[in-house]
């Protein structure tokens, strides 16, 4: 009896966990990927096999100008976070050396989180708004003498939100990476006369690769399903793929939904691939 | 000696899910304890066993409210649960799941996507004590000879009927089975700020203004933005429509491009989805012309910032709510929901709802519930004699203000379009998104 119990504990181990991603998971994934090749009118879906939402998908106007939108806010909000979170690790990592300011700082870096994402969008308004704060400052400086109006309800706006939301999914995965870099190495790398320039560029670059990935993997998933960062700080005027989906929804249209979350679900596949197979998070790990 | 395999966890693992999968389905379907499959005759009988009913409703934001509930509980003796949705929840769930509840509070606009699912039973006019006291333009499509018996778009009297008892067929004239009772509308048009446009608005035309470039807002649900857009494209004399409510697919093309290049040309400054958001960019000055819901000005107004419900001169754009009986309901539970459509076309619903400004479908009940001042006030259009004070306790007017467009008969007769449902929906929604997107 020791034999078979030996062999199957691994996978009762494992049991709870894909049970929870095959029912919550593997089989929604499936039904929209179902449901995608469905018939619909205005009311009513009927189970079918057509081709015709993923022509829809291909022929509509509005496919390509929304996935061009949605990349260029990936890419954006994706460097940013990066610029951002990277001398924030670093920072964090190197040059705080007492524990519990660390911990307190990387504390701080949650702040984005304390509130909801509701109020959190709402409040940029007093802020950056006609009558807002920052324009009030401009005004009073003379910088400008009309409020300016791209701060909200503009590309700049939804990138800012964006930044804002996802930063820490990108400082968490490098800050980790930055703290397991083995120390003496950096202090042999001095001792053999590399520069503070080749040091980042040699190890610490090299080691932080896979918290890059990992956050990069965060960042480009959550961007590019994101509709209501887009809707809020855009106004409603900008287009992102998961807003186009949402509209769909809301008017019951839920193949043609369907068959757009599958051609976005492809897109962010090839886009975590890519990520993968520049850095190899395994390896490095 | 067996020895688990791989495949064959899996195997289990996929038998176990399916079969908890299916069992969950089937819990949905039951009916709640204590409901008798066979009806009875009298009412006298029916009085003892409604107490154990449950009605559970679905419905918009406007009537799901605790106060209703509570008060319906106590006059009733069943018990009710109030779910609130958004417009375009509450339609997905009304097809998709009927199981989820007992009691459609719906649009009119959203009947001829609900009704053909055979989710809802037509209601028997002849068991109801209030219907021919209902507002003509609902049941019989009269009102005075006035413009809203002309009115475009989903009207309620075109969905108000079905053909049959199990007809999922509109009838264009009356019969005995009818759709959704009534009990609450209301007439929309562009809300403004005085202070900030510097002007009075007196036609949709002075939406697309130049004056308001990069201040102006419409609605980004399909259904009700693209009646808007209509109204302002209309009386621009940008382009003419055969019929507003049901476009054409060149028309649709025509309007969405007239859109497009407006935006283009940065003339709005946002477009809203939820009450909140326009009442967010109407009191922050973000917007200062707008269209807007009536509760939204008022929520302005109440923040101490000056906001006008213009009365325009090509008319309103209307909207209608109503209830719906749920294909499942039977025996007592059946008998619960007659008596809630009873009572709420007895008038404390209307008189609740109209001291926030909604219309009941029956005045002349509301009336005896409501205060002589805040009847003039709200439906006879007369200086308040009185502060208006809403359910809630807050002083939405003070004595002296008069109801923007004036009495019932003036805003509700002016109705020119109600919120649709067009033929071409789902094309309207993709040149929607590319609207959108554009």
């Amino acid at each position: 009896m020791y034999q078979p119990w030996k062999t199957a504990k691994p996978y009762f181990l494992a049991a709870p966990q894909t049970l929870v991603f095959l029912m919550f998971l593997v089989f929604p994934i499936a039904m929209i990927f179902i449901v995608s090749f469905w018939q619909f009118n205005i009311y009513s879906m009927t189970p079918a096999f057509t081709l015709d939402n993923y022509i829809g998908v291909f022929t509509s106007g509005a496919t390509l100008p929304t996935y061009l939108n949605t990349l260029k806010y990936m890419v954006l909000v994706w460097s940013l976070c990066l610029a951002i979170a990277f001398p924030v690790a670093y920072f964090l990592s190197f040059c705080i050396q007492r524990e519990s300011l660390r911990v307190l700082l990387f504390l701080v870096c949650t702040i984005p989180f304390w509130t909801s994402n509701i109020i959190r969008m709402i409040s940029w308004i007093p802020l950056l708004g006609r009558e807002g704060l920052v324009n009030q400052l401009l005004l009073n400086l003379g910088v400008v003498s009309q409020p300016v109006e791209w701060l909200l309800y503009s590309d700049f706006a939804i990138v800012l939100g964006m930044v804002h939301l996802y930063n820490f999914f990108m400082i968490a995965p490098v800050f980790n990476s930055m703290m397991r870099i083995d120390r003496t190495l950096i202090t042999a790398a001095r001792d053999m006369g590399a520069s503070g320039w080749d040091i980042l560029k040699e190890i610490i670059l090299p080691l932080t690769a896979p918290g890059i990935a990992i956050g990069s993997i965060f960042v480009v998933t959550l961007t590019m399903g994101e509709f209501v960062t887009v809707r809020l700080m855009g106004g409603g005027q900008s287009a992102s793929v998961g807003k186009l989906i949402s509209t769909q929804i809301g008017s019951v249209q839920y193949p043609l939904a369907a068959a757009n979350a599958v051609v976005l679900l492809l897109a962010t596949f090839a886009l975590v691939i890519g990520i993968l197979r520049v850095v190899d998070i395994r390896a490095e790990l | 000696m067996p020895k688990f395999t791989r495949r064959r966890l899996i195997q289990t693992g996929l038998a176990a899910g399916a079969a908890i999968a299916t069992t969950r389905c089937g819990a949905q379907t039951d009916a709640p304890v204590g409901t008798p499959n066979n009806p009875a005759p009298g009412p006298e009988v029916n009085a003892n066993k409604m107490k154990d009913v449950t009605l559970r409703f679905i419905g918009t934001g406007v009537a799901q409210i605790n106060d209703i509930r509570d008060k319906a509980q106590e006059d009733l003796g069943f018990k009710i649960e109030l779910k609130a949705l958004s417009t375009e929840e509450n339609n997905q769930i009304a097809i998709t799941q009927p199981g989820q509840y007992d009691m459609f509070d719906g649009e009119y606009f959203s009947l001829p996507l609900v009704i053909p699912s055979g989710n809802l039973q037509p209601i028997d006019v002849s068991r109801l004590a209030n219907f021919d006291k209902i507002v003509p333009f609902f049941t019989t499509g009269e009102f005075n000879g006035m413009p809203v018996e002309k009115a475009q778009g989903t009207a309620p009297i075109k969905v108000m009927y079905l053909k049959d008892k199990d007809s999922k067929e509109f009838s264009a004239t009356p019969t005995n089975w009818a759709t959704m009772v009534p009990f609450q509308y209301n007439a929309d048009t562009l809300g403004y700020r005085p202070d900030l446009v510097g002007r009075e608005i007196t036609s949709w035309a002075d939406l697309f203004d130049p004056a308001f470039k990069g201040k102006t807002s419409i609605l980004d649900i399909p259904s009700i933005g693209i009646m808007d857009a209509a109204m302002v494209v209309e009386s621009a004399g940008l382009m003419t429509f055969g019929d507003k409510g049901n476009m054409t697919k060149a028309e649709i093309d025509e309007i969405t491009a007239i859109l497009i290049a407006k935006k283009k040309e940065g003339h709005f400054r946002a477009f809203w989805k939820t009450f909140d958001e326009s009442v967010n960019l109407m009191s922050s000055g973000e917007v200062v012309l707008q269209s807007m819901w009536s509760p939204a000005v008022t929520a302005v107004r109440s923040k101490g910032i000056e906001c006008i419900y213009a009365p325009l001169k090509e008319g309103y754009r209307a909207w209608g709510g109503g209830i719906g009986l749920s294909r499942s309901l039977e025996g007592a539970q059946l008998d619960a929901a007659y008596a809630y459509l009873d009572w709420v076309s007895d008038g404390w619903v209307g008189a609740f709802l109209g001291r926030q400004g909604y219309y009941s479908a029956v005045p002349e009940n509301a009336k005896k519930f409501m205060s002589a001042e805040e009847w003039d006030f709200w439906y006879e259009g007369k200086p308040a004699a009185v502060d208006m004070v809403d359910p809630f306790g807050a002083t939405l007017e003070k004595a002296g203000a008069v109801r923007d467009g004036g009495s019932f008969e003036e805003r509700m007769g002016n109705v020119v379009v109600w919120n649709s449902t067009m033929d071409e929906q789902v094309y309207l929604v993709q040149k929607w998104n590319e609207f959108i997107a554009a």
